[in-house]
């Protein structure tokens, strides 16, 4: 039988892959990417733990997740796409009305 | 058993090396598809987990509508490749170095928080999870559908054309 720690450590790591990509990534589209990959990083977290505790809670959050995560996606797309025509760049270092 | 431990490593490479290859791609087209590489990949890590119906779930959802809705925002924007600015002083002197502590903290502590126990219990069946979600969970998930309808008519408002 695999460690449940294994899959916790593997989590760990692509949910930190997944801030550096956040961080360090200049297209607006790749940051995204970025932000559901840190969710399938929780999920397998939450699947792992499901199993380890033979709990089913685990599995309905992961469920719950990945239904908010298609809806954040439909909205975080269309609010991309008004950037866009806004805009005429996706880099964000482009959308600096807010910087000092 | 030794199986399964060479299973998990042999997808748990697959995931972290899609991983990185989305972060080191410069065009997005190629980072949606790094994404779909890690999407399978956990997919199979949830098929040896025993919960199959959140692998069904990952592929159907994620790989097949979310990640194509990324796909096809790429085209309709005609994104190119990314555009590389330097980073700030601070970002280089401070960030990075603060970064990567973070992820061997955040390594540490897990893998030492976590005890090492096997899985010890079996599979679940899908007909045990399905009756928790529709007798625990009913109102939860009866919210959820009023978030994605939400979802839909903001995407639709956000996105139309302004005439």
């Amino acid at each position: 039988m695999v460690p449940i720690s294994y899959y916790v450590v593997l989590s760990a790591v692509l949910f930190g892959l997944g801030v550096v990509g956040f961080v360090f990534k200049r297209n607006i589209i790749t940051i995204f990417m970025a932000i559901e990959l840190m969710l399938n990083a929780v999920n397998l977290a939450f699947v792992a733990f499901s199993r380890a505790y033979g709990q089913l809670q685990g599995q309905v959050f992961v469920f719950f997740v990945i239904v908010v995560a298609a809806a954040e996606t439909a909205v975080g797309l269309a609010i991309i796409i008004l950037i866009s025509r806004n805009r005429q760049s996706l880099n964000v270092e482009r959308v600096d009305l807010l910087k000092l | 058993m030794t199986v399964e431990l060479a299973l998990f490593f042999v997808l748990a490479a697959i995931a972290v090396a899609g991983a990185l290859s989305l972060i080191l791609q410069r065009h997005p087209i190629h980072s949606a598809l790094s994404l779909i590489v890690v999407m399978v990949a956990l997919a199979a890590l949830y098929l040896l987990l025993g919960a199959e119906f959140i692998a069904a779930v990952q592929i159907i959802v994620y790989a097949g509508a979310i990640v194509v809705l990324f796909v096809l925002v790429i085209m309709l924007l005609n994104a190119g490749v990314e555009e590389r600015t330097d980073l700030s002083r601070m970002a280089r002197y401070v960030g990075l170095p603060l970064g990567i502590l973070l992820l061997f903290l955040l390594a540490y502590w897990v893998a030492h928080a976590v005890p090492p126990r096997a899985a010890a219990v079996g599979a679940v069946p899908t007909r045990k999870l399905a009756m928790m979600l529709f007798q625990d969970f009913v109102f939860p998930f009866e919210l959820t559908s009023i978030l994605i309808l939400v979802a839909i008519l903001g995407a639709l408002v956000l996105a139309r054309k302004e005439s």
